[in-house]
């Protein structure tokens, strides 16, 4: 996993609400054997007219000042749905690293974070502020410091947020979680000890 | 009462191997259910690290969301579509290589892995059971902890037995009065979504209770729990009591003789203890609902069948109401319009939320002696080989093709739609699926999510339909 620290880049405003993971990549599309190449189809439904197949002019990140976008200003409850993983890894591939909104799916966000995205909880207030300064096309450059944990919006005002502790310190480190959690391996095979005699038939 | 714990309370604290100072904790993993849409990276991780399945006999691999369901599909080298017979091949091969149980396609305990986990006994109360899926939640109905998770989730499962989690908050949903005519466990669960949101669980574990919930077959009480994760939940409820252990015993992978005794002993202890304590509390009497039906495209868009499409410009919240009009577009309905003048197209009656037996028996005996319209095209879609044989013994399957409708092999099929059963741009169902997104069954195409009878209803009607009418 790549590691997060700080990243200056252009922001794209979505602001629709329960942006569904089917919405961020249909199930067509989980036919892949890989974690990469899905960028081509993130938000396919939003992006290409579903019976031509051209890309709808309207949709954010079709529009030039947006293609870039590494960072995304998005409506509340971002990544409901389905535990496709498939989500954070076509947002990643497109070049996303960092998504704002007000609350996010709770699947999704462990997903998110496992694949070094930086998901940022915000109020309504500070949400609505940073969808107007994602709105100022090629100009809307931000800033998002996670060691500070420290958003500068596109006119330079900064807003403050909250990260949990652990998941901040795997994105900085860009630490694999497999590897942390192996290094418990005694506390794992004694609890297994302790419940093979305690509920044998799970071990049966 | 201090120290009365809930249900979710005694799972989580008996599951915990360690816990940091920040609060993260590592809790075991009994139970992993695998199939092909979100393993294969997480296999190839595992080989790229050289690490083995930690404990091969707590998984279970089985495909179907890839699968096709036409009748006689024969084996995975018979699959057209390469893209899916590769996929169901890796699986085949990864649960080979790592030594994992594997049910093939041909077998016929094949199905759904929510609808399969529970009948191989492989769902137990009081275990912590995960999948690469959001309707993990399902396994909830039997008091075992359950809730999807990503491909990396699954890799570490597979690599520690183990996951990294904090503790979810308790919300309780207690369910009073008697369903009336009618409405089954998919319209109770509709009402509670619309109530709550499909944000309304996020963080939250929710654990259904209440003599409705009680009164529910363990299959209605799967359909519940299986859509808790529509109302933002990942993880549902039931506290287990007879039904689940009559349900249980004797099958497959459940324990024997002493070994039940003694298990079914621990099982007891589970339900919450009086005076337990809950982050959130909602109650819901059913005793007035009528038979659920949604018009949007999230799952909290629901609405009686005897209502009619709502208008955005009663509401006040502008976040609200702009997802309202984006949804009637999508849609392409027209406020005021009653709900049962909308023409479906197709009827799709399956998905790990409703294609047990239970849901079989009620979809036919609404289609039992009548026909689906002209215009509609209806597939009837059992939840596993099992379910399919008990069906078709009891003579199911007969009274839905004498009646017009198509009897498949089991699978996810039409209702995410990557198997080739699916919407075209621009036609609408009438789905006992869990999910009413745009493109889910489909681009383009538009869902509107029913209990089975109403299905069936549809079916027959042509357009959305009152199933009580059929009842008369």
């Amino acid at each position: 996993m790549d590691k997060f620290t700080k990243l200056t880049a252009v922001a794209a405003p979505l602001p629709i609400v329960n942006c569904d993971t089917d919405k961020i990549i249909p199930a067509r599309f989980l036919k892949t054997l890989t974690r990469t190449g899905l960028g081509k189809n993130l938000f396919d439904p939003l992006r290409y007219d579903p019976k031509t197949g051209e890309e709808n002019p309207d949709f954010v990140l079709n529009k030039p000042a947006y293609r870039n976008s590494e960072i995304l200003v998005a409506g509340h409850n971002f990544g409901c749905g389905s535990s496709r993983e498939h989500a954070p890894w076509a947002l990643l591939d497109f070049g996303i690293r960092c998504v704002i909104s007000t609350d996010f799916a709770d699947i999704f966000y462990n997903n998110s974070s496992k694949n070094g995205i930086l998901l940022i909880k915000v109020s309504p207030e500070e949400l609505e502020k940073l969808m107007d300064g994602a709105e100022r096309g090629a100009n809307a450059t931000m800033t998002v410091d996670l060691e500070n944990q420290e958003i500068t919006n596109s006119d330079g005002e900064k807003i403050t947020f909250e990260v949990d502790s652990f998941k901040k310190h795997c994105l900085l480190n860009g630490l694999d979680d497999i590897g942390l959690t192996l290094q418990k391996e005694t506390s794992i095979t004694s609890y297994e000890e302790k419940q093979k005699a305690s509920e044998p038939w799970l071990y049966a | 009462m201090s120290g009365a714990k809930t249900l979710f309370d005694k799972i989580w604290e008996s599951h915990l191997v360690d816990q940091q100072d920040d609060g993260t904790c590592l809790i075991y993993i009994d139970r992993q259910l695998i199939h092909e849409i979100t393993s294969a990276q997480a296999f190839d991780g595992l080989r790229e690290s050289g690490r083995k399945a930690r404990r091969p006999e707590a998984n279970l691999c089985v495909p179907d969301h890839n699968v096709p369901t036409t009748p006689g599909r024969g084996g995975t080298d018979e699959i057209e579509d390469d893209e899916s017979r590769i996929q169901l091949e890796v699986l085949e091969t990864n649960a080979a290589e790592f030594g994992l149980p594997y049910i093939s396609i041909n077998d016929e305990r094949q199905g759904i892995v929510h609808v399969i986990g529970p009948e191989q006994g492989f769902t137990q109360p009081g275990v912590t059971l995960v999948c690469g899926d959001s309707h993990t939640a399902t396994h909830g109905a039997f008091g075992a902890l359950a809730f999807g998770v990503g491909t990396s989730e699954v890799e570490h499962v597979l690599a520690t037995q183990t996951l990294i989690q904090r503790p979810a908050k308790n919300m309780r949903i207690t369910v009073t009065g008697a369903l009336p005519e009618g409405c089954t466990a998919k319209d109770l669960v509709l009402a509670i979504i619309g109530k709550i949101g499909t944000a309304g669980g996020t963080g939250h574990v929710i654990e259904y209770a209440g003599p409705a919930i009680e009164e529910l077959s363990m299959e209605g009480r799967m359909t519940v729990c299986n859509m808790t994760i529509e109302a933002g939940a990942r993880a549902g409820l039931v506290a287990p009591d007879e039904k689940t252990f009559e349900y249980l015993k004797g099958r497959p992978q459940c324990p024997k003789g002493a070994q039940w005794e003694a298990a079914v002993a621990h099982w007891r202890t589970l339900p919450s203890d009086a005076g337990a304590t809950y982050d959130t509390e909602i109650e819901l009497d059913v005793s007035e609902i009528v038979p659920q039906v949604t018009w949007g495209t999230s799952p909290e868009d629901e609405i009686g069948i005897t209502g009619v499409v709502p208008n955005p410009a009663d509401v006040d919240d502008a976040n609200r109401r702009s997802a309202m009009e984006r949804s009637l577009e999508y849609m392409d309905l027209k406020p005021g319009m009653k709900m049962t003048d909308i023409a479906v197209d197709k009827v799709f009656i399956g998905s790990c939320t409703n294609s047990r037996i239970e849901d079989m028996r009620a979809a036919a005996a609404i289609a039992k002696g009548r026909k689906v319209a002209d215009s509609v095209y209806a597939m009837v879609v059992p939840g596993s080989g099992l379910v399919k044989m008990q069906a078709e013994e009891e003579g199911l399957d007969k009274i839905f093709t004498e009646a017009g409708f198509h009897w498949r092999e089991p699978g996810c099929s039409m209702c995410l739609a990557m198997n080739g059963d699916m919407l075209q741009p621009g036609e609408r169902s009438a789905s006992t699926s869990n999910r009413n997104f745009e493109g889910r069954q489909g681009p383009g195409g538009r869902t509107h999510l029913v209990s089975p009878m109403m299905a069936a209803a549809a079916a027959i009607a042509g357009h959305l339909a009152d199933v009580r009418d059929l009842l008369k």
